[in-house]
């Protein structure tokens, strides 16, 4: 199989020694279906063992490996060599502190998540000896593809809005909100209005869109906070232009 | 030293865990619970299944036929009661995840749908697409959020347990960020690490399953059980390893040789079936290790094809046409695409057996319970014996359910009546443990390269330990991990620093995979039969007089490993013939 020398300009950086981050740069023989992961890998156990990095499933789903590449969020396990010329250049994720090498504190969304109860709320109850809540499959994929997040933050690292108020609750937060309010199963809906339609919330977001255009499993995240403001502002019509409405 | 007490810690965040913590967090929340895990939870490797998991739901299935499979999959060596309760509580579990919100594939009228899957004689694998694992960890996951009484301590290495008075009570756990260990004092602990794919070059495995659990427990006097027993995927990706779910096949995939043959039928999973008409529990519905042990065959018969990945069959899935492919098998269509170049709608994708799942771990009896006092154990780490010699495929997320929730109660059982911990008994024990990473952190006479010892096992366990084995390879691998095991003492850290040290950690994985490893492979040296996963080409027959039992390997420090066997639980099912014919033997 054909191989090649991959170039590489990797930022370092550790809190104990390091004042501030910088480039270190690596050559290393790479196959022509290799991706930035799988390189990062080959200096790891070939050149340099003191590089760090998150990594586990190397297909994509477990969400661990999200890096900027060439200044693009990406899954270095999805960031095929083959489609880069040149120098890579590999950085910790935008907008998140570093806590060493390429790997990111990642506190402020996991704090996020859990804030939007991200969790089923039920409309009626139901015991386990009555079966499973009826669901047709037109409701299922009302809200399915919001269903895929994989938490890997490349959003977080596209959005410019969260880059200049790091309050905001961001695309991943407020899209799994979104995803169990569209649940047929659910009734928790008020109950997350009050965290996502906010001005942290769906209001901070500008729609550029960056999220959607990043995010590796289609979710769309921007399309997820369009329907909640949409939602959201018919809530502000029927609360006060309609009196009649008891909601 | 800071200490951290908790009534229960559980080792692990993946699906066994986060069902364990949920369920304490339900049945008691006074209880302080304390959620340790080396990554984030939703990084763990649950989010990597696809196929599904299996519970009796239609009316024309039974517990009996789900606990007929089970057994008959695992070649008698699982212990039947086990099976009763898990067959029993399967469903109820799977209603409990729909319940929290789990995105289930549905039928028409609304009920969840359920589909085909290898072994099984009806349909009864729940799904929710091809991304079954990353749902219910997913759905798990946010679940336990809702619950005050779960604290997580995610990016926490587990380095020890701490055993006082002949009980688990607490373990040593390093914070990645920091480099800080602290000891958590429990009253018990549960292990929910998972498997330990990763002493296999060629796995589907993550990067993180290392066999930490198993170590724990194992170093802690706990016996490994059935260790042998290791699931070899019949459908990998040839280049990453990764999965292609059996619901490829489940949904209508066929496997071909290089003449495009359905060479199944030539290994007694015959006759052919009609093409987009698969029938369960024959040809290609058969079990994976009758599927990967058809391929080694082929192989040495010259009838696999040759590709610049190696040698591989070819699975064809074109005649299920896009539309249901899109629906069905999205991840697999879209790995293949990316991965390999291969679009499965228009050509068959090469594929090969690939290293997948550890029947094999730490051994507990039917309630998650550990022969230590106070330790418990689920999920791929442990050895329920729901498995015996062959996993079913969609039995083991349910696994991770039914027998999380179990080790749960099974600890809140232990808890009443407990006599309070010697605090200073356990710090001493901590120090102990501690001066073992001061030691690998001051080291200087270092000789030995982490990464060159990894490759060194993991090519022994491939030579050796594969899907046929003998004595005499074997042998060469007792010997070879012996010696790394005493090379690993002079390991060498190359990165000293105290803030995320994946060095340190890939160091201290190596050592546990390298006593799993002994483990598994002084497991297979004694097991003179072929039974289920475990194939030896100098004893190719099962051997009920000797074998119907589970190896116990049990740790003797820097020494060789000994193993001797416990019995089998049977009920109600003798030892049969294990008949994937369709019907027509």
């Amino acid at each position: 199989m054909n191989e090649r020398m991959v170039q590489l300009d990797v930022l370092r950086y550790d809190p104990q020694v390091d004042d501030e981050p910088h480039f270190q740069h690596y050559e290393v023989p790479c196959k022509e279906e290799w991706v930035v992961l799988d390189a990062l890998n080959a200096i790891k156990e070939s050149i340099d063992p003191t590089l760090n990095y998150r990594w586990s499933c190397h297909m994509a789903v477990c969400g661990s490996c999200g890096m900027m590449i060439n200044g693009e969020p990406r899954l270095s396990c999805h960031a095929f060599l083959r489609d880069f010329e040149g120098v890579i250049r590999v950085e910790p994720l935008a907008n998140f502190p570093i806590e060493r090498d390429l790997v990111t504190v990642a506190d402020d969304f996991i704090d996020k998540l859990k804030r939007v109860k991200p969790y089923l709320i039920p409309g009626e109850t139901r015991s386990i000896d009555e079966g499973e809540y009826i669901q047709t499959p037109a409701q299922l994929m009302k809200y399915r593809h919001f269903s895929m997040c994989i938490n890997c933050m490349l959003c977080y690292a596209a959005c410019p809005q969260y880059a200049l108020q790091p309050l905001f609750l961001g695309p991943a937060a407020i899209t799994l909100a979104h995803r169990y309010n569209l649940d047929s199963r659910d009734g928790g809906r008020d109950e997350r209005q009050q965290v996502i339609a906010t001005n942290e919330g769906v209001w901070e977001c500008s729609f550029v869109g960056a999220c959607s255009e990043v995010c590796p499993k289609a979710v769309d995240p921007a399309g997820a906070l369009q329907q909640v403001k949409v939602a959201s502002t018919l809530d502000w019509f029927r609360e006060h232009l309609l009196p009649g409405d008891t909601k | 030293m800071e200490i951290i007490d908790a009534d229960v810690a559980i080792v692990g965040a993946g699906g066994a865990g986060l069902r364990a913590a949920i369920a304490l967090a339900e049945t008691d929340p006074k209880l302080r619970i304390a959620l340790i895990s080396k990554v984030y939870p939703m990084r763990s490797h649950t989010c990597a299944a696809e196929g599904g998991a299996a519970g009796v739901i239609k009316p024309d299935d039974s517990l009996d036929m789900h606990f007929d499979d089970t057994v008959s999959g695992g070649d008698w060596l699982s212990d039947q009661d086990c099976v009763e309760y898990f067959v029993k509580e399967a469903p109820r579990e799977l209603l409990q995840l729909e319940h929290w919100g789990c995105p289930w594939n549905r039928e028409a009228d609304g009920s969840v749908a359920v589909r085909s899957f290898g072994g099984m004689k009806k349909q009864r694998t729940w799904f929710a697409a091809d991304k079954s694992g990353f749902h219910i960890l997913h759905t798990l996951f946010q679940t336990s959020l809702q619950f005050p009484s779960i604290i997580r301590f995610d990016e926490y290495y587990a380095l020890d347990l701490l055993l006082d008075e002949g009980r688990c009570q607490g373990l040593m756990a390093m914070e990645m960020r920091s480099g800080l260990i602290r000891q958590f004092h429990a009253r018990a602990v549960i292990i929910a690490g998972g498997g330990a794919g990763r002493m296999f070059p060629f796995t589907t495995n993550g990067a993180i399953k290392t066999g930490d659990g198993m170590a724990l427990a194992y170093r802690a006097g706990v016996p490994l059980k059935d260790m042998e027993f290791v699931q070899y995927h019949p459908t990998g990706l040839p280049n990453t390893g990764s999965l292609l779910t059996e619901a490829c096949r489940g949904e209508g995939g066929v496997l071909l040789n290089k003449d495009g043959r359905r060479y199944l039928q030539d290994y007694g999973m015959g006759p052919e079936t009609e093409l987009g008409k698969p029938q369960l529990k024959t040809m290609e519905l058969g079990p994976r290790d009758r599927l990967s042990q058809a391929y080694w065959h082929e192989l040495q018969n010259g009838n696999t094809v040759s590709t610049r990945w190696g040698e591989c069959v070819l699975m064809d899935m074109r005649h299920l046409g896009e539309k249901k492919i899109n629906e069905r098998l999205p991840l697999v269509r879209e790995l293949a695409i990316s991965y390999l170049g291969v679009d499965i709608v228009t050509d068959p994708v090469p594929v090969r057996p690939v290293v997948h799942y550890m029947m094999g771990g730490i051994s507990t009896d039917a309630r998650a319970a550990t022969p230590l006092p106070g330790l418990f154990a689920a999920g791929e780490c442990a050895c329920v014996s729901l498995n015996g010699a062959n996993r079913l495929g969609s039995n083991s997320l349910v696994e991770l359910l039914v027998f999380g929730k179990r080790a749960a109660w099974s600890a809140i059982e232990y808890l009443q009546d407990l006599p309070a911990a010697d605090t200073a008994a356990l710090t001493a024990r901590a120090l102990e443990s501690q001066t073992r990473i001061r030691e690998l952190f001051s080291r200087t006479d270092g000789t030995e390269s982490m990464s060159g010892l990894r490759k060194e096992m993991m090519d022994t366990m491939e030579k050796n330990v594969g899907i046929y084995r003998d004595h005499a390879g074997l042998q060469e691998a007792v010997d070879t991990l012996g010696q790394l095991r005493q090379r690993y003492r002079k390991v060498v850290l190359n990165d000293r620093s105290n803030v995320f040290n994946t060095d340190l950690f890939q160091v201290l994985e190596l050592g546990c995979m390298l006593d799993c490893a002994e483990a598994l492979t002084a497991g297979a040296l004694a097991r003179r039969e072929s039974r289920g996963a475990h194939q030896r080409l100098d004893y190719a027959k099962r051997d009920d007089d000797h074998y119907l039992r589970h190896s116990m390997v049990h740790y003797r420090g820097s020494g060789a490993p000994r193993v001797d066997y416990q019995d089998v639980v049977i009920t109600r099912s003798p030892p049969g013939l294990r008949d994937y014919s369709g019907g027509h033997q």
